[in-house]
């Protein structure tokens, strides 16, 4: 069963679950420390790396794709309740 | 310097594959096109529903129409016309002739009805064909491949497994002097200021500024309150948190390389390199877009599972995941969700470009072996009258 978490870019600070995660479960992510799920993880969907404070950019494809409505600690589910999109240019 | 092994055409394009196309110059001369197909299952029929009846979009057709005539792929056409239409068999035959290759048309309210128009149709694609056979490959070098990229029936894994794997083909196609064409304008709302930092130069960031922009725009029009939820709802509850996110994942396919030219929908690029296409998100239609843009082929990235094929371009699927890949392994080439179970990107991208070498060199795709042809689905603005 896969556990590996999914990094696109070197420059991310959030992967992506390949498979349902429980709270509580270890996260390995390659080349980087083993987290803990700080809350469910469904599969598909991001997870912080790292600690993200208020208003800071969440990466993707080593890209801005929001910013933290709200600071989020590393193994937390990133999703819309905690990700502001950015505004159009 | 890399090379391939290709046909040599008279323009100097390259082809990788040896086709004999019949092209109908309006919908009416599909059945003899037809016709003539089943006597000569060699040929490859460009059937399409359009040549008459449009007026903003005649300019359009024939430019795609003449440009699928002179595809590197084809080494031959024969033109079959109706007579009264619009886009008349002699003057697309004439347009695909500039590429110096052997073009030959006729008209069926001319010849006098469907069994004689077959009659030397047939006559003309035996003669064309027994040419075409004693062309043979050499080699020719990378630069001279064109690769489009499409994704159709996308996932939540699309943008995380297939797409950064066609990406990294991307960047190695482009080092090597070679063009790959990112299309579907709709995909890339979001993401206008990401694409333009990788333009070339300011007229290029411009253009995509303002092709993104009019993509964004067609989309409130058409669908109002909805449009929202042509990126929305699946996409949300799949993982994605914002537009682009979801537009980021279809770009990757480009790679990383600088944006050198935007084209029209159908247009051969002058410029190497990545090379956006202004064209819709809907596959079979921005799919005739890349083969009239030259693409020799194809990597096509699919989620849900799409067999469509091009009558004359090779088309390479990727699946997102495994489990796709194991339930349509008829018509998958490429199993992307290996990334899922721990290989790196760069593996799974090394893999596809491996395949994509063969298939330059001949090596058949799942969708030339279950012979996906269909028809030329094109793009229209407007309704006919």
């Amino acid at each position: 069963m896969a556990s590996q978490l999914i990094t696109v870019h070197d420059q991310d600070n959030v992967a992506v679950a390949p498979r349902d995660f429980k709270k509580g479960e270890n996260l390995q992510r390659p080349g980087g420390p083993a987290l803990v799920a700080l809350t469910d993880i469904p599969r598909g969907h991001k997870v912080a790396l790292a600690d993200l404070a208020a208003q800071a950019p969440i990466v993707k494809y080593g890209e801005v794709i929001g910013r933290a409505k709200e600071a989020i600690r590393p193994g937390e589910w990133v999703h819309t309740h905690n990700l502001m999109p950015v505004e159009k240019e | 310097m890399e090379t391939f092994l290709g046909f040599e055409r008279p323009d100097g394009s390259a082809g990788i594959r040896n086709h004999v196309a019949v092209i109908p110059s309006v919908a009416c001369a599909n059945g003899v096109v037809a016709a003539i197909a089943r006597a000569v299952p060699q040929v490859v029929p460009l059937y399409h529903g359009h040549g008459c009846g449009r007026a903003v979009e005649n300019a359009m057709h024939t430019r795609v129409l003449a440009n699928l005539g002179r595809h590197p792929n084809v080494s031959a056409v024969l033109v079959v016309g109706l007579g009264c239409e619009m886009i008349k068999a002699e003057g697309l035959a004439a347009q695909i002739a500039l590429s110096q290759k052997p073009v030959a048309h006729l008209e069926i309210q001319q010849l006098g009805g469907t069994r004689r128009a077959t009659a030397q149709g047939i006559e003309i694609v035996t003669g064309l064909l027994a040419d075409a056979a004693r062309l043979e490959r050499r080699p020719l070098p990378l630069d001279r491949i064109r690769l489009g990229l499409e994704c159709g029936g996308s996932d939540a894994f699309s943008g995380l497994t297939a797409n950064p794997g066609v990406g990294r083909v991307s960047d190695w196609l482009v080092d090597r002097g070679g063009t790959v064409i990112l299309t579907e304008d709709t995909e890339m709302i979001g993401t206008s200021h990401i694409l333009q930092r990788r333009a070339c130069n300011p007229e290029v960031a411009g253009r995509i500024g303002a092709m993104v922009a009019e993509a964004e725009q067609l989309t409130d029009d058409l669908l109002g309150p909805l449009a929202a939820y042509v990126i929305a709802p699946g996409n949300m509850d799949g993982g994605m948190s914002s537009i682009q996110e979801k537009s980021l994942g279809c770009i990757v396919k480009s790679g990383s390389r600088p944006i050198t030219q935007v084209v029209e929908y159908g247009q051969v690029p002058d410029a190497k390199g990545v090379v956006l296409m202004d064209g819709p998100g809907y596959d079979t239609e921005s799919m005739t877009g890349l083969a009239a843009a030259g693409c020799q082929a194809m990597l096509f990235t699919t989620g849900r599972g799409t067999p469509v094929g091009y009558p004359i371009v090779p088309v390479i699927k990727v699946a997102s995941t495994s489990t796709l890949y194991r339930h349509m392994e008829d018509d998958m080439d490429v199993d992307a969700g290996v990334v899922l179970d721990g290989t790196p990107l760069d593996t799974l991208g090394r893999s596809i470009q491996q395949l994509l070498a063969r298939v330059l060199d001949g090596e058949p795709t799942k969708a030339e072996v279950n012979r996906q042809e269909g028809i030329v689905c094109m793009y229209t603005l407007h309704p006919a009258f």
